[in-house]
């Protein structure tokens, strides 16, 4: 969590630079976010997709209308962005308790060509168990993508290897299955749990 | 006897958190160096870390080596209109009397080609270069994935 916050620690045009450059990234999505009703997150009724969960059941859109949902996209090949965020929800679930367990806490690959249903198992395995790892087609995933509004992009490095850039924000929506907030990647971590707890009702 | 002395070895290992230590290159002290455990050596590592430059005159981290990876190299991860990626970075300014953080979210050493799986509990060493002290070689924990840095308790801020 320290680390987060103290990417340049100490005072001086670095560190200013830094916060700015962070500011920057946090105010950017938030008035996109704001930009225009077109372009916040559907309310999950209206999504469309069809993909699996790590434990092999069928997930649609129509299977989270009833309870809260925390949504979060990444990959398994992702070793700085992805393990904190997981990191992170898994000590929110952990400060939440037994309240969370009426909550939908999904982690949606978006490198499904790597990301397995096993995959996504062995690696929520060292997070907290009431995540939901979802993979499947490339198709249906950036069908459930467009739904979030999100964005995601297959990135090649040398050597045939590839990684991924992806909408980082974890994704609140209320038990209707409206949206609900943002909480940004680079947002101050302890707005966090009451941004969850406004969507536990 | 010699149960006295394994029992010694027990409490050194239990204690000793390479992590926490600091090393000293010039007017640079260099702690926290962790990273997190990896599935397989087929994904990724990672290195994190702390450098403070306690001298009058700036410096900074312009390349890493390792026997732990094939290709290490510096990225920053960037976050724009909320999309996260992490473009290469030719160098990490540690300005004069500055901390600076190889952290979650921000600079780190990405560690492609792994040599084999990052396991937790292991260490390893990386060679830090930098563009005016020289160099320098560091000891590495390897946390679990879940670890959010290394508990040392005067972390050095
Ligand atoms: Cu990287």
């Amino acid at each position: 969590m320290r680390g987060r916050r103290t990417v340049i620690l100490g005072l001086g045009g670095v560190a200013g630079a830094t916060a700015y450059m962070l500011g920057l990234g946090w105010w950017q999505s938030r008035s996109r976010e704001g930009a225009g009703p077109a372009l916040l997150p559907l309310p999950v009724a209206e999504m469309a997709f069809s993909l699996t969960d790590h434990r092999g059941n069928r997930v649609t859109p129509a299977d989270w209308v009833g309870q809260p949902t925390l949504a979060f996209f990444g990959f398994t090949w992702c070793p700085d962005v992805c393990p904190t965020t997981l990191s992170d929800i898994s000590l929110w679930l952990d400060e939440l308790g037994a309240d969370a367990d009426r909550l939908n806490v999904v982690f949606i690959t978006v490198d499904p060509e790597r990301d397995t249903g096993p995959v996504l198992s062995d690696y929520l395995a060292s997070f907290d168990p009431r995540i939901t790892g979802i993979a499947g087609p490339v198709a249906e995933v950036e069908r459930a993508v467009a739904g979030f509004r999100a964005r995601f992009e297959k990135v090649p490095r040398d050597g045939g290897d590839y990684t991924m850039n992806h909408t980082a924000g974890v994704f609140l929506f209320d038990a209707d299955g409206r949206f609900a907030s943002i909480i940004d990647y680079h947002e101050d971590r302890r707005f966090a749990l009451p941004k969850i707890r406004r969507v536990l009702g | 006897m010699k149960a006295l002395a394994f029992s010694a070895i027990l409490t050194l290992t239990a204690s000793a958190s390479f992590a926490c230590e600091t090393v000293t290159l010039g007017d640079l002290t260099i702690q926290n160096a962790w990273s997190r455990a990896t599935i397989g050596a087929g994904r990724p590592g990672v290195l994190y870390l702390e450098i403070t430059n306690n001298g009058g005159t700036d410096d900074a981290l312009v390349g890493i080596a390792t026997p732990a990876a094939g290709m290490p190299m510096l990225h920053e991860t960037v976050v724009s209109d909320g999309v996260a990626s992490m473009p290469h970075a030719m160098a990490v300014p540690v300005p004069a009397g500055q901390t600076v953080a190889l952290a979650p979210g921000g600079y780190h050493g990405m560690l492609m080609d792994l040599t084999a799986a990052l396991k937790e509990g292991e260490t390893f060493p990386v060679t830090l270069m930098f563009q005016a002290a020289g160099e320098v070689t560091v000891t590495v924990d390897v946390l679990s994935m879940r670890a959010e840095g290394p508990d040392c308790a005067d972390a050095g801020q």
